[in-house]
């Protein structure tokens, strides 16, 4: 088989393409019903932020993920102990697949004390350190070279431990996007670049921010290897991510991953029609075939039972909605530490 | 005798010497130059691993160094000219400053940022600049301005310690000063106050950095004015403790002067000028630094300890 195209996303960007049911590969029945959960556990608490925001019950800027579980649970199927995790402010997902109770989130985007990040951050400032999500910033493209930093960090302990970096199309327009891909390539360090590449940034299709549609490209610009995956099916993302973690953490160097997935709702907040045009909207029915958790539960031969996910969704509401303000003057004694 | 620059480069060795944590990255470590030679040769005592030469990337470069801070290192950043600092403006401003106040705290951020003010010689617009305002406008970054060779050497070590982003500045001009070197023992950066370098009665004169050291030699002109002269090594945070120190000295000499080696608007001067509910204040005229030799020494006179002791003789009536 020839190289693939590493400027073209070809049958992967086309929506009226990857339907079929998700090959399990030789996944036990109970991983692959693990991982089902998993992401219909994200898709239900992003549906229930939407609520929210839509109810104004949240007042803090949410930019839902629905439609691109499987990168983010494929993804975390191969995060270690010791690993070090990095997000943007698409990252409810990233969080959640770590393993981070849901309740923290909910408390987090409600402003509460009991939030992840004691209700100083909201959904674009997440941070569990125990599940190994170092950190969830808005500005685009931040924490990449952050996320390098720590994986110079686990090259000086000599430890097996890798860096992961979730970033979306449009932080690879950033110039910190490049200068860290640099670095991290010629010091050989144990990062995981993963960009989902969603064709859009907020309401801009990738055709009209870059000349080509695949960003694997800059991973070629910058001697290091890729795989472009369909980010839509969770069994391929994993075993990418396999082979990417394999190759950092064994020395190998850094690993270029490019998921191809869709997100179904708008830049910010939880409609399916605001900031895109009619084009958007023919294509997103195209993409909903496409969905991680039908293609996956077809593979399974199951028919997805959301009402065990939805009620323990519920109580986490309930848990988080109850919880404690930040005492006053908390924003003042964490300034330093 | 040990000189400023010879002092910053014992607060290195001294530092990788004693904490295992700490590591220098940022470019043209491994330069003849060594960055003024205030890192000579440290990439051949510590190796390569810890003294590190970077691509051309301040951005990744700083980012990365905050990562390490994150991960468990001590990190010392080092841009060999603040104007290129600017290049990383979104790591220290926007992440690393924020970084433990918007994950609610918790998390040490050992990060080190050390810029340098590198001016004069006819660099220009891009190689002049003194953009210390910028960073002390921002909670959550200690900013370190030393005008002595031993803040220089202490407050490195200082700044390295503390467990929060500091912002160092050093100043080229400063590097032939010379002082004698007491052996180093640690000192906590927020426990660093104004010192009052020279104790006077008719007129109270204040900089930091390089700025404090021209008060220091204007002092030294003026023999029909006795003046008192405060250094402010640390220009944020600055706390009530910090202002007492400028407060009482101002009351007893009724007169102060702020010298500020950067332009006014939005500076440090005019914030110790709020603060103080008064006083006057030299800095540089509002353009970028020419290069040609005689606009450059127009453009830097106003900050010279010429007019600096010129100035508190007129504010002295003397």
């Amino acid at each position: 088989m020839s190289k693939p195209d590493a400027a073209r996303l070809g049958a992967l960007g086309d929506a009226s393409e990857c339907h079929e049911p998700v090959d399990l590969a030789g996944l036990t029945a109970a991983e692959a019903q693990a991982m089902l959960e998993r992401m219909m556990l994200i898709r239900a608490v992003e549906e229930r932020i939407g609520e929210a925001v839509e109810a104004g019950e949240v007042q803090c800027p949410c930019h839902l993920a629905i439609g691109q579980e499987a990168v983010a649970v494929g993804v975390a199927r191969h995060v270690q102990e010791g690993d070090r995790v990095f997000g943007g402010h698409r990252s409810h997902g990233h969080f959640l697949a770590l393993g981070a109770p849901v309740e923290s989130l909910f408390a987090e985007v409600l402003g509460k004390d009991t939030g992840c990040s004691r209700g100083m951050g909201g959904s674009m400032h997440l941070r569990d350190m125990g599940h190994k999500f170092w950190g969830s910033v808005p500005i685009v493209g931040a924490t990449i070279p952050i996320a390098v930093g720590t994986a110079l960090a686990a090259q000086m302990d000599d430890s097996e431990a890798i860096a992961v970096s979730f970033f979306g199309d449009g932080a690879t327009e950033e110039g910190v996007f490049h200068e860290a891909m640099n670095l991290a390539a010629v010091k050989r360090l144990p990062v995981v670049f993963v960009c989902e590449n969603n064709l859009f940034s907020s309401h801009l299709h990738v055709s009209l921010r870059q000349p080509a549609d695949s960003t694997c490209r800059f991973a070629e610009a910058h001697c290091m290897p890729w795989r472009r995956v369909d980010g839509n099916d969770v069994v391929i993302m994993a075993s990418a991510m396999n082979e990417a973690a394999g190759h950092a953490r064994t020395g190998e160097g850094p690993f270029y991953l490019e998921a191809v997935t869709y997100r179904w709702r708008g830049h910010v907040g939880p409609r399916e029609d605001l900031d895109v045009g009619v084009k958007r909207k023919d294509d997103l029915a195209q993409w909903k075939r496409r969905d991680p958790i039908a293609r996956l539960a077809a593979g399974l031969g199951v028919e997805p039972d959301w009402a065990p996910v939805r009620a323990s969704v519920a109580e986490a509401w309930r848990q988080a909605e109850a919880a404690p303000a930040p005492a006053p003057r908390a924003h003042l004694e964490r300034v330093f530490s | 005798m040990t000189t400023y620059c010879e002092a910053i480069l014992e607060a290195h060795h001294w530092l990788m010497r004693e904490r295992p944590e700490v590591f220098c990255i940022g470019q043209g470590l491994w330069s003849p130059w060594y960055v003024g030679n205030s890192m000579r040769d440290l990439e051949k005592e510590f190796g390569e691993a810890r003294v590190i030469d970077t691509p051309v990337s301040e951005a990744a470069t700083t980012g990365a160094a905050l990562g390490a801070a994150l991960g468990g290192y001590r990190p010392i950043v080092v841009h060999p000219r603040v104007d290129f600092a600017v290049l990383a403006m979104d790591v220290v401003v926007n992440q690393a400053a924020n970084w433990n106040s918007m994950f609610g705290g918790g998390v040490p951020v050992p990060l080190t940022v050390r810029a340098i003010i590198n001016r004069g010689g006819e660099q220009g617009a891009q190689h002049s600049q003194a953009l210390h305002a910028w960073y002390a406008h921002v909670p959550g970054l200690r900013v370190v301005m030393p005008s002595t060779p031993v803040d220089a050497r202490d407050l490195l070590i200082a700044s390295v310690l503390c467990d929060d982003p500091v912002v160092y500045i050093d100043d080229r001009w400063l590097y032939e000063a010379e002082a004698e070197l007491p052996p180093v023992a640690p000192v906590d950066l927020r426990a660093i106050r104004p010192r009052v370098l020279r104790q006077g009665t008719d007129l109270t004169l204040v900089g930091t950095g390089h700025a404090a050291a021209m008060c220091q030699e204007a002092a030294d002109l003026l023999e029909d004015v006795s003046c008192e002269v405060i250094d402010v090594p640390v220009i944020n945070p600055m706390v009530d403790a910090d202002w007492n120190v400028l407060r009482e000295s101002r009351t007893r000499t009724r007169r102060m002067l702020v010298v500020d080696g950067t332009w006014s608007s939005c500076g440090w001067a005019a914030t110790v000028v709020a603060a103080m509910g008064g006083g006057q204040t030299l800095t540089l005229p509002p353009a970028p630094a020419p290069t040609s030799g005689e606009l450059e020494n127009e453009f830097y006179q106003p900050i010279g300890a010429a007019a600096v002791a010129a100035t508190a003789m007129e504010m002295c009536g003397a």
